[in-house]
């Protein structure tokens, strides 16, 4: 048998000391506000489980976290293939490739803030660029604030445009890792350009484009500053997502009880859902 | 199968090539005969990837033609050239079956199934690789995936020519061996054209039928194993092929012979050219250490086992030479005699003398 050696564990120590203090204490005031009632003055009442049954229940937080499921959804169907197919088609050599790669990562170094506030600007119908031209140019009734199909558009298209640069670059990585014998090879044994795509490009995008689901579904899953920014959950609450309507129960009704439990209950789910992606995309490996 | 020509083949790598140092192939008129085995042997980045390149396709020549039985494929991409290649590092199509894999050339020309079933299980057999034909190729050992690579050049048996880039650098040493006699035995099983290219002595001699040695983009010598050995074309085939490589010593011309360091040697036969700097080039292997002859010190013995290597010095001139019997020890004055008809002058690397037999 092979005698274990226990040191390593001391090496750990500084990392858990930090994570302990930047998560898991302050998640332990979470999980503390989420089982009390308090009408303030630091004065609170025990709950129990009562605010996880309510909003278990809650109509409210049913649909937010379907609209929640719906963008982060489309996003992905969106923003995965369009960033696999840019990588594709971006060039693997010479002088084009920074200039290609620093268009790419632009739009994801814009402070979250202000990508929003770009996009309210662009969309308003009497100045805004794309506002003016799809209203009073090409005569299409757009306006985010009136239609909620129009801010859903909106919201989509500026996480598209936001966030597709980092399924690009991830991609990319994994392509210009591929050495050029295997294209060479694929030509030789008369391989079609969707062979070369099913048998060599994705194979070896494989893991990085793991990756790059994982951080689409995070980010998108908890994404806050840009729709609320944009939209405010608006028009009516026809943009409400997961993080606006917490922040509207702990902020703006400031209920930290409903709040806190809302709070567990969605890290659960981010938890669970990235796992199971993770999983399920890595099971093929394992073998 | 086929003949291959190729006809004033030069190719640089620059848009505007101007001067020959340009060129990575220098203008190259070969013909490769059908099922024959030949080895590109060279330095590394002496132009032999490069012509490889632009046998298969994979590389467009700036100038000159390439030709497969009289046809002129220099414009067909690599798929409509019907050849098949090996690579230095092994391709493998990670996702599929070791079976898949072997299948994919001839599936995606459209070879009916029960064919591919009976060519994917006979190369199998060949390579040995019979019993991996179900697992998925990713998890292969590295030689098993160059065995994979080499299957599926030799998978079709309607190949023009199969071109093997290099295939053992990544396979462990004892099973290079086994490997290289593997190919030999399925070039005489399969009777295709083969073009290895390598820049390892051994890995070429033993393989092929005639080896075609090159240095700088240019083809300095092509003959069969023995040839190479016993009339070296160019000084560097000498140096080149051999261990330790040929003497090549620098050479006085007066009065119609070749004198080093003051003493008189003689040729094989009749100098044929007269300009140039003139170098003698004998193999240690004809060097023999006697009584008489050039007398020299020796330097440094060293014992490879079956025989013992001696590095003499003549004036400042260095010469080696391989005794089987007693060694003289280091420090010792000795005399050196070159072996007559192995021993020829170069004028500017090129071999300059007329051959004893001819």
């Amino acid at each position: 048998m092979k005698t274990q050696n226990q040191k390593a564990w001391y090496f750990v120590l500084p990392v858990l000391l930090l994570v302990a203090f930047n998560a898991l204490i302050p998640m332990m005031t979470v999980v503390n506000y989420s089982v009390q009632e308090t009408f303030g003055n630091n004065v609170f009442f025990w709950e129990g489980l009562r605010w996880f049954e309510e909003l278990l229940n809650s109509d409210r937080f049913h649909a937010a976290l379907g609209r929640q499921f719906l963008f982060t959804g489309l996003i992905l169907l969106i923003e995965v293939p369009l960033g696999i197919i840019i990588a594709l088609s971006m060039p693997r050599k010479g002088p084009w490739v920074p200039v290609c790669l620093i268009l790419m990562a632009l739009p994801m170094l814009i402070p979250w803030n202000v990508v929003g506030a770009m996009w309210n600007i662009f969309t308003l119908p009497d100045i805004g660029l794309l506002g003016y031209l799809m209203n009073t140019t090409l005569g299409i009734d757009y306006d985010m604030t009136q239609s909620p199909f129009a801010a859903w558009a909106t919201i989509i298209t500026m996480d598209v445009w936001h966030w597709t640069s980092l399924v690009v670059l991830l991609s990319y990585a994994g392509l210009v890792s591929i050495p050029d014998a295997y294209y060479q090879a694929a030509k030789i044994d008369g391989a079609s350009p969707f062979k070369v795509f099913r048998y060599i490009q994705l194979p070896k995008m494989k893991q990085v484009l793991t990756i790059a689901i994982l951080l689409r579904f995070m980010d998108s899953f908890n994404i806050y500053t840009e729709v609320f920014v944009l939209t405010g959950g608006g028009p009516g609450n026809s943009t409400t997502l997961l993080s606006i309507d917490l922040v509207k129960i702990a902020l703006g009704q400031f209920d930290l009880g409903p709040a806190a439990a809302m709070s567990l209950i969605y890290f659960a789910i981010t938890l669970l859902v990235s796992w199971l992606f993770y999983t399920l995309m890595t099971k093929d490996d394992a073998k | 199968m086929a003949k291959i020509t190729l006809s004033k083949l030069r190719h640089s790598y620059m848009p505007n090539p101007t001067s020959p140092d340009d060129y990575a192939l220098k203008e190259i008129d070969l013909d490769w005969s059908d099922g024959g085995a030949y080895a590109l042997l060279g330095p590394s980045g002496c132009g032999k990837s490069t012509l490889l390149n632009i046998i298969s396709g994979l590389l467009e020549p700036s100038e000159g033609q390439i030709l497969f039985d009289g046809k002129d494929v220099t414009a067909l991409p690599p798929d409509q050239r019907n050849i098949a290649q090996v690579f230095q590092f092994p391709v493998i199509y990670d996702t599929m079956t070791v079976f898949d894999n072997l299948a994919f050339p001839l599936r995606n020309r459209g070879v009916d199934e029960a064919r591919v079933q009976r060519r994917v299980s006979e190369i199998a057999t060949m390579l040995e690789v019979t019993d991996l034909l179900g697992t998925k190729a990713a998890g292969l050992s590295p030689d098993n995936k160059q065995k994979i690579s080499m299957g599926r050049g030799l998978v079709r048996d309607d190949v023009n020519v199969v071109m093997f880039d290099e295939p053992l650098t990544v396979i462990d040493p004892h099973l290079k061996w086994k490997l290289r006699s593997k190919l030999k035995e399925l070039h005489q099983k399969v009777r295709a054209t083969m073009i290895y290219v390598t820049h390892d002595q051994t890995e070429a001699l033993t393989f092929a039928d005639q080896v075609v040695v090159m240095q700088d983009g240019e083809i300095v010598q092509i003959g069969t194993p023995v040839e190479l050995f016993e009339r070296p074309a160019h000084t560097f085939v000498g140096h080149f092929i051999g261990s330790p490589g040929m003497n090549v010593l620098a050479a006085e011309m007066r009065d119609g012979g070749a004198f080093l360091n003051g003493h008189h040697i003689a040729l094989e036969g009749a100098v044929t050219a007269q300009d140039g700097t003139p170098q003698i080039g004998v193999r240690p292997e004809f060097v023999r250490i006697g009584d008489t002859g050039l007398p020299a010190t020796v330097r440094k013995v060293s014992d490879i086992g079956r025989h013992s290597v001696i590095e003499a010095m003549v004036g400042d001139t260095s010469v080696k030479a391989i005794t089987e019997g007693a060694v003289p020890e280091q420090g010792a004055d000795v005399h050196l005699q070159f072996q007559q008809d192995q021993t020829r002058l170069y004028r500017d690397g090129w071999l300059a003398t007329e051959g004893a037999a001819s």
